[in-house]
């Protein structure tokens, strides 16, 4: 089972594919739930504190805004947790959506940099793309499986 | 308007990219609700974000900046019931300060919806918030009060400001008292300004009908005098600038470069539309000037005489720190620049920073009213001047702009 780290972060339909096939999905929703779930701070609407930003400067100098640092703080620790990455370039918002470009330059500059395997991936936009698209990576996430069999 | 009305819940669109991502939402929200307000998101339908864009015709990477477009545009067709707009982004990033300023100006455009906009970072605190949510509710609910064009009665108006503490005394449309003392002691030096004002006046303190108190110890005084006008300072100078300068009607742009910080308001028919306070450097402020005066070797009413006699052009200043700033004056003289000249830089630069840091978020429609005690100080309007190449009124009493405005402001309760 491999941890696998998703871009858009918060893709449903990412996160449900990965786990699917067997692997574990790092991806937005279980940081944020673990944010809110967080007892003894009242930050809402997604406890995030002034602290944050602060934790960000591991991934983004002083220099950047506080919000890309904000979301660094979240996204961050899940690209170090990584063991292989799959991006989505170019998606409609509906598929999911970090809403911050300068940050989204950041994350997926982290996780190709990483040195894990990384599959790369336009957003398909007709049927034969969408199957083509789910091919892939089905045939991805099952050589992550050979991987560590072999 | 009754008061049950007035003292209603205001409805402030938030509109942003994402502050919530910050560490700044509680701060927010805190500065909303302490002066009875509340942020909400402006709804909007999801789909119009793949058309925003070529809508609005600006188009952006970021998806909540196509967001933010989205629900300006939502607050302007009245799909998102609203009193007032606050209009926010990181602090640094360029693509969200474009899109911010594009919104505040197409919302105040297309609508007379009350806008304010501010650039965050995690050391945002809802205290520098407050006097800014405070003038962006006032407006969104005391229009009426705003439309005051005339004090009458005796009322009287105490004006706390960093640096100084300013008393007005007004009888039936006329200023008969005024104090202008340091301020030291919060209450101390108000009650000193006050006793000044009121032997000026010839009147005793129970005779006052109704007190207003502005500035930054504006709550405190409030209790202490139980005055029945406790208001933010962009209101009261507004309404303080245009009155004094005799510009009710009609456009204005009121400048009040302040002990500490320094406001920009765009003001139509007495009433504040756009406005910007600056306050994370005090290089810009009379603070600078003073210090200026005090390394010259003059007293601060003498800077500005000096300083219409200089040239700017021949001091290099390279900051607009108050630190540094100071010490580029102190290598002029060192280099031999005369007084004159030195003391025409300090005016420039703090002229120059207002020009760059806060008339680039307002529309500066003439006449413009340049109030606030540096107002006074000759080389300050000149310099303003110069540089935009209008003309530029300084009001009568300008330094006493906030204290007058509160006793004009707080003459409407002098009459219920």
């Amino acid at each position: 089972m491999t941890k696998v780290f998703i871009y858009p972060t918060n893709s449903l339909i990412l996160s449900d594919l990965i786990e699917r096939f067997g692997h574990t999905p790092l991806a937005m929703m279980g940081q944020v739930h673990e944010k809110i779930t967080t007892i003894g701070i009242d930050s809402p609407p997604l406890n995030i504190t002034p602290e944050d930003p602060k934790h960000g400067l591991k991934y983004a100098a002083v220099e950047v805004p506080a919000g890309v640092r904000g979301r660094m703080a979240l996204v961050g620790p899940l690209i170090d947790e990584a063991e292989a990455a799959i991006i989505v370039d170019d998606a409609a918002i509906s598929f999911g959506c970090m809403g911050c470009a300068r940050t989204n330059e950041l994350t997926k500059f982290l996780a190709r940099d990483k040195g894990i395997p990384v599959l790369e991936l336009t957003y398909p936009y007709s049927d034969a793309e969408g199957k083509e698209f789910v091919y892939k990576i089905g045939e991805f996430l099952k050589s992550l499986t050979k991987e560590e069999l072999s | 308007m009754s008061k049950e009305e007035e003292n209603e819940q205001v409805k402030v669109a938030l509109v942003s990219c994402g502050s919530e991502f910050a560490g700044v939402q509680s701060e927010l929200d805190s500065a909303a609700e302490q002066v009875n307000a509340k942020l909400v998101y402006p709804e909007m339908d999801i789909s119009s974000l793949d058309t925003i864009e070529m809508e609005f015709g600006l188009q952006v990477a970021s998806a909540d900046l196509k967001l933010m477009m989205a629900r300006a545009k939502a607050v302007v067709e009245g799909t998102a019931n609203v009193d007032g707009v606050f209009v926010t982004s990181c602090f640094r990033c360029a693509e969200a300060a474009i899109v911010r300023n594009e919104v505040r100006r197409y919302i105040h455009k297309n609508s007379d919806i009350p806008v304010i906009s501010y650039s965050f970072t995690e050391r945002t605190t809802a205290a520098t918030l407050l006097t800014r949510m405070e003038a962006l509710t006032t407006i969104a609910r005391r229009k009426h009060l705003l439309a005051r064009e005339v004090q009458t009665g005796l009322t009287a108006g105490l004006d706390s400001g960093s640096t100084t503490t300013k008393a007005a005394i007004m009888r039936d449309n006329e200023l008969i008292g005024e104090g202008w003392v340091p301020t030291i002691n919060v209450i101390e030096s108000a009650r000193k300004a006050y006793d000044i004002a009121l032997e000026q006046a010839g009147v005793k303190e129970e005779d006052i009908q109704a007190i207003g108190t502005t500035g930054y110890g504006r709550f405190l005084l409030g209790k202490h005098f139980k005055a029945q006008l406790v208001q933010e300072e962009i209101t009261v100078n507004s309404k303080g600038a245009v009155y004094l300068a005799n510009q009710q009607k009609g456009p204005a742009t009121v400048i009040d470069i302040g002990g500490m910080d320094n406001k920009a308001i765009s003001v139509e028919d007495g009433i504040p539309g756009m406005f910007t306070m600056g306050g994370i450097c005090a290089g810009a402020s009379g603070r600078f000037l003073d210090m200026t005066a005090k390394r010259l070797g003059v007293e601060i009413t003498e800077l500005g005489k000096l300083a219409v006699k200089g040239m700017q052009d021949k001091v290099e200043m390279n900051s607009y720190c108050i630190v540094f700033g100071i010490q580029s004056l102190v290598n002029s003289l060192a280099q031999g620049s005369t007084a004159q000249n030195v003391a025409a830089a300090a005016c420039h630069s703090v002229v120059e920073q207002i020009f760059e840091q806060q008339l680039q978020e307002i529309e500066v429609k003439e006449p413009l009213i340049l109030v606030g005690g540096s107002s006074l100080i000759e080389g300050v309007p000149k310099a303003l001047g110069d540089l935009l190449k209008i003309d530029v009124i300084v009001p009568p009493h300008s330094q006493l702009i906030g204290a007058v405005g509160a006793a004009l402001l707080a003459s409407g309760y002098a009459e219920e």
